[in-house]
């Protein structure tokens, strides 16, 4: 990691913390949030000054944090020459449009939530810049998609601003996913995703088979970013936003991440007859078209956005000219556009702010009444233009002289004649900018009188335009700064000097034609507006509205036709495909042949069989009569825990055993409150359809259980027994492997338990604050009912039981790290003995003498088995590692105590507290079903004499 | 004992997949219970079969074993199978209560209810 790697980082961070700032300051006020919004920015910006020498004198700096190393995922920044341009391009602007911001927004404008969006996309757009993995490039480049969405359509009531953010999302994005696959194929041809590397490798990518495709899809992300012809209609739309924004993303930064793509991509993609075709092709017509559509434009911002376009084709066709003279002039313009165009958006928005309109043909002869405004607009729009002594004219000479002499396809002319056109209708434009805004007679009929705004909303466009004069007089200042980017984007030292003055050369002729053909083109406006209005021309947003409908009709369509809201289709095509996978697996590969003999079967276990075959079918011939199936189904689950106890799991016997019963009484409470019978409506044939489904999936998990119980296979349990004495403390190995070996997995489990146990608990609160309750209270449930519904037998038994049970379950509990048992069972337990109280003696009764609550339960359940495993950090041990002592207290045998019983603890109180929570919710709504709350353990005292209305009543 | 053990899981799921898919919500819940002994006798059936091989360890020197790590697998799978059948069966009864049937495929496509 070399010098200043670190401050590297925190410039990559300094966004995202500062984006918390202004949505807590905008109570300070309006200047304040703006104020601290700029602080961030501010110290990113001083920060990367502290760096430039170094980058300049050619180091790269680079910081590197491991993040998924096995998905070569690393957190990796690096600064070179490239990216500091760039990085301080985002962080100089950003400042400057902070400090416009502040002026131009009015006081209904939510401004902690636009500096929250501006900072949110800061930090995305210098993570660009700054990455050294492309996989986390492409997060970034996700990122300033989803950040431009939100600034966009930041007022959210205008529905230009919401179609328009919903355009520029689906335009990126799509070009977002499409390069997500051409990173992944570069990432792979190269062997790795760090950028440094990729840059490393450039022959070996230009050779490989997979370069074409990698190119079109790295191409098909910069292209719909950067605006491209023919994605370029997203960026005209998306002018809806507010104006700082549209100066800060739509000309400085976004829709630069393209073209800064392609630059640093260069060294690998470029120098190939595709590059050269496509990029530079593309850049041209985008340069013309963009240009030629602005010159027809009235709304100013539109103007503007299309002349973006042209000027990020131009800086595409730049750098698909493949040459590092085009490189350098590439470079150069970059700068160049965002000081000219930056500041020409901040003038149009200045204009819109005082005179209420963007319409060029309701503008003009404003140059008397807003003085300092004409003044910047039109230094900003002479550069645009190409006039010498402005920047915009070096870059642009550079452009030509690079043009002049690049055949295309074998011809010498198409490539110089079409940049003289595009650079002509550049002129034209520009000019058009100036004089039909500024120039001309004053008018009356502004909507609203114009004056120059405060300074604060000034200052930011003049020291833009101040820069424009400052590179266009005295070029040699920047050539420190285009030296290190260009050399970053070549990969050479490179050699050369910014000069004004070329000499006569092809591009000053050039230059010339296009200034006085600007002219003459801005002279014949009228009638070329004219016949241009009547042209017909392809509407690019009426043609994107279609295929969205086209999409939508169509996904549409999909859905309807298969998600018919009938399940029981769903559950049938899910049978189905399981089971023809199974039979795929099944015939690619034969059986080997078996390696264990079949064990004996004696006679008690052939009777359980039988009875579990038997209760199965019946359960499905007998299912309509639904409390009937629900006591068969109680019968196959004790035969389960019967075959478990005979086939060595005596844990899963009393796990087993006890689920079953918590399960049966939770149908059975759930049954009270359900039609009794289910009503026979399946067709003859949706029955055999069924049958035959239901048998063939029972047939082949069969047939798979019994292939594999024939064979041996190597298993990782050898190492659990070996250690689970040594290492765990504990003789019985199931126990050990659930609080010690896969003590986290158990975690997890009680977790999502103790969340099941919440979700009924919520689902029952929700239920009886809504229509149902009113239905439950109306329901009649008095039929089903007793007279006697706590007997008094069952009262006393449940009552002696308890202290028994408790008991049992505490010795349970105890004995599971050596002997069968453990959290589960003994939560089970408890949960059982709690249950039969409230069947016996009443709902209230118990509920009266309950002291924890079941959620408190839960919640102590998890942080003790949680804070069990955090101990074992501070015993610098990996988490959940266990500790153990044995105690030898004289008239007690000798006991074992151990972390992993603590962990156990938790085991057993989270189950205890899901299983009470559950029943407890259900029993809730029987309550509310408007039983009535017994006050006593009984419903009568049979010593009492037999009333006469209790006799009634019971009529 | 194999076999034995095999037809079981083969029956059990047999007669869960089938009342799966039947068109009432009680049935359905029954039908998972059915499916979850099915996968759960499956999980632990993976482990292979042995009797007298509890994996408890002797104090009385080197015993033989049957795999263990399978049946801690399936014991916390019991646990959750029940945690999954309550919320499934809370929310059969919510559906019960609101929608006044517990019938389990949604009667109309949404479009139709629309025109309607």
């Amino acid at each position: 990691m070399s010098h200043g790697g670190h401050l590297l980082f925190i410039i990559a961070l300094l966004p995202f913390i500062g984006a918390l700032v202004p949505g807590i300051m905008i109570r300070a006020g309006r200047n304040a949030c703006a104020a601290f919004t700029a602080v961030p920015t501010a110290i990113a910006f001083i920060m990367l000054l502290i760096l430039a020498p170094q980058v300049m004198r050619g180091e790269v700096i680079t910081f590197q944090l491991e993040w998924l190393p096995q998905l070569g995922l690393s957190a990796s920044f690096f600064l070179d020459g490239l990216g500091l341009l760039f990085a301080c391009m985002i962080t100089g602007v950003g400042l400057l449009i902070t400090l416009y911001a502040r002026f131009y927004l009015s006081g209904e404008d939510p401004m902690g939530q636009f500096y929250t969006y501006l900072l949110l996309f800061q930090g995305a757009m210098l993570g660009i810049v700054l990455s050294d993995n492309i996989l986390l490039l492409l997060i970034f480049w996700e990122l300033t998609s989803l950040s431009s969405f939100l600034l966009i359509g930041y007022w959210k009531h205008l529905p230009e601003g919401r179609q328009g953010a919903k355009m520029a999302l689906t335009v990126t994005g799509a070009g977002g996913l499409a390069m997500i696959g051409g990173m992944l194929i570069l990432g792979n041809i190269a062997g790795s995703y760090n950028l440094t590397d990729i840059l490393q490798a450039g022959d070996q990518i230009r050779t490989s088979d997979w370069y074409l495709p990698a190119l079109i899809l790295i191409l098909l992300g910069a292209f719909t970013k950067s605006a491209q012809f023919p994605f370029h209609f997203w960026l005209p739309h998306a002018m809806a936003a507010p104006t700082p924004v549209s100066a800060y993303l739509h000309s400085a930064t976004m829709v630069k991440a393209g073209v800064f793509l392609m630059a640093r991509m260069w060294p690998v993609l470029s120098g190939t007859d595709a590059w050269f075709y496509i990029v530079a092709t593309t850049g041209l017509i985008t340069m013309v078209l963009g240009a030629l559509i602005a010159l027809f434009k009235d709304d100013l911002k539109a103007l503007l956005a299309f002349s973006t376009v042209s000027h990020l084709g131009l800086l595409t066709m730049l750098l698909g000219f493949g040459t590092d003279k085009a490189a350098i002039a590439a470079v150069f313009h970059i700068i160049n556009h965002l000081t000219f165009k930056a500041a020409l958006f901040m003038t149009a928005g200045i204009v819109d702010h005082e005179t209420h309109t963007r319409d060029i043909k309701r503008l003009g002869g404003l140059r008397h009444l807003m003085p300092i405004t004409f003044l910047i607009g039109t230094v900003a729009a002479l550069s645009m233009a190409g006039i010498p002594l402005f920047n915009g004219f070096l870059s642009k000479e550079m452009m030509l002289e690079e043009a002049s002499h690049t055949d295309w396809w074998g011809s010498h002319y198409a490539v110089p004649v079409l940049a003289t056109i595009g650079a002509l209708l550049s002129v034209a434009y520009s000019f058009r900018f100036i004089s039909h805004v500024f120039l001309g007679p004053q008018r009356e009929d502004y909507p609203h009188t114009p004056h120059d705004p405060p300074f604060g909303m000034w200052a930011a466009p003049a020291l833009l335009t101040l820069l424009v004069i400052i590179i266009g007089v005295a070029p040699f200042l920047a050539e420190g700064i285009v030296r290190a980017a260009a050399n970053a984007v070549t990969g050479q030292e490179l050699k050369f000097y910014l000069k004004i003055w070329h000499g006569v050369t092809p591009a000053l002729w050039m230059s010339g034609i296009a200034v006085l053909g600007g002219l003459v083109l801005l002279g014949l406006h009228r009638p070329l507006d004219a016949a241009w209005i009547k042209a017909p021309r392809p509407e690019a947003k009426a043609i994107f509205d279609r295929l969205m409908a086209g999409t939508v009709g169509l996904m549409r369509g999909i859905t309807e036709a298969t998600h018919t809201g009938a399940i029981s289709r769903y559950l049938a095509i899910f049978s189905v495909a399981a089971v023809a996978l199974g039979w795929a697996a099944y015939s690619g590969s034969g059986l080997s042949a078996p390696t264990r003999t079949h064990l004996p079967v004696p006679p008690v276990i052939a009777v359980g069989w039988v009875m579990l075959i038997v209760a199965t079918i019946s359960v499905v011939g007998m299912h309509h009569h639904r409390f009937r199936a629900l006591i068969l189904i109680g019968i196959i689950g004790l035969s389960i825990s019967a075959g478990f106890a005979y086939l060595s799991a005596p844990d899963l016997a009393l796990t087993q055993i006890s689920v079953e019963t918590v399960t049966i009484l939770l149908l059975l409470l759930a049954l009270h409150f359900l039609p009794k019978e289910t009503p026979k409506e399946s067709s003859m044939g949706r029955k055999l359809r069924d049958g035959i489904i239901a048998l063939t999936a029972g047939g082949g998990v069969g047939a798979l259980a019994y292939a594999f119980l024939l064979r041996d296979i190597d298993t990782i349990s050898d190492y659990h027994i070996a250690n689970s004495y040594e290492g765990g403390g504990g003789t019985n190995v199931v126990n050990v492997i659930l609080v010690d070996f896969r003590g986290y997995d158990t975690y997890g489990e009680i977790i999502v338990l103790g969340i099941a146990g919440f979700v009924i608990y919520a689902l029952m609160h929700a239920l009886l604050d809504g229509p149902a309750a009113r239905r439950l209270r109306n329901t009649d449930y008095s039929q089903d009912r007793s007279r006697d519904r706590h007997p008094l037998m069952m009262v006393v038994v449940t009552r002696v039981l308890m202290p028994i049970a408790v008991v049992v379950g505490l010795y349970i509990f105890l004995r599971g790290h050596n002997q069968p048992g453990g959290g589960f069972v003994a939560g089970l337990v408890i949960a059982i003995a709690l249950l039969m109280q409230y069947m016996a003696s009443g709902f209230a009764w118990t509920q009266e003498r309950k002291k924890i609550e079941y959620h408190t339960m839960i919640g102590f359940g998890v942080v003790i088995a949680g804070l069990t495993g955090v101990g074992a950090w501070l015993a610098g041990q990996p988490f959940l590692t266990s500790a153990y002592t044995y105690v030898h207290l004289p008239p007690v045998e000798e006991f074992e105590l151990a972390t992993a019983m603590l962990f156990d603890l938790g085991v057993f109180l989270t189950v205890l507290g899901a299983v009470m929570l559950m029943l407890y919710s259900l029993s809730r709504i029987a309550r509310f079903a408007g039983q009535t709350v017994n006050v006593g353990p009984m419903d009568y005292d049979p010593g009492h004499p037999y009333t006469k209305e209790e006799d009634e009543g019971a009529r | 004992m194999e076999m034995i053990v095999a037809s079981a899981i083969a029956v059990l799921t047999a007669g869960g997949v089938y009342l799966l898919l039947r068109l009432r919500t009680f049935p359905v819940i029954l039908g998972l219970a059915l499916l979850s002994y099915a996968v759960n006798v499956f999980l632990f059936a993976s482990g292979r079969l042995a009797i007298d091989q509890s994996p408890i360890l002797s104090k009385y020197g080197e015993g033989v074993y049957t795999d263990p790590l399978p049946q801690a697998l399936v014991l916390t799978a019991i646990v959750i199978s029940f945690g999954m059948t309550a919320v499934l069966v809370m929310i059969g009864l919510g559906a019960y209560l609101e929608a006044e049937t517990d019938k389990i495929d949604i009667a109309d496509s949404p479009t139709k209810e629309d025109q309607a």
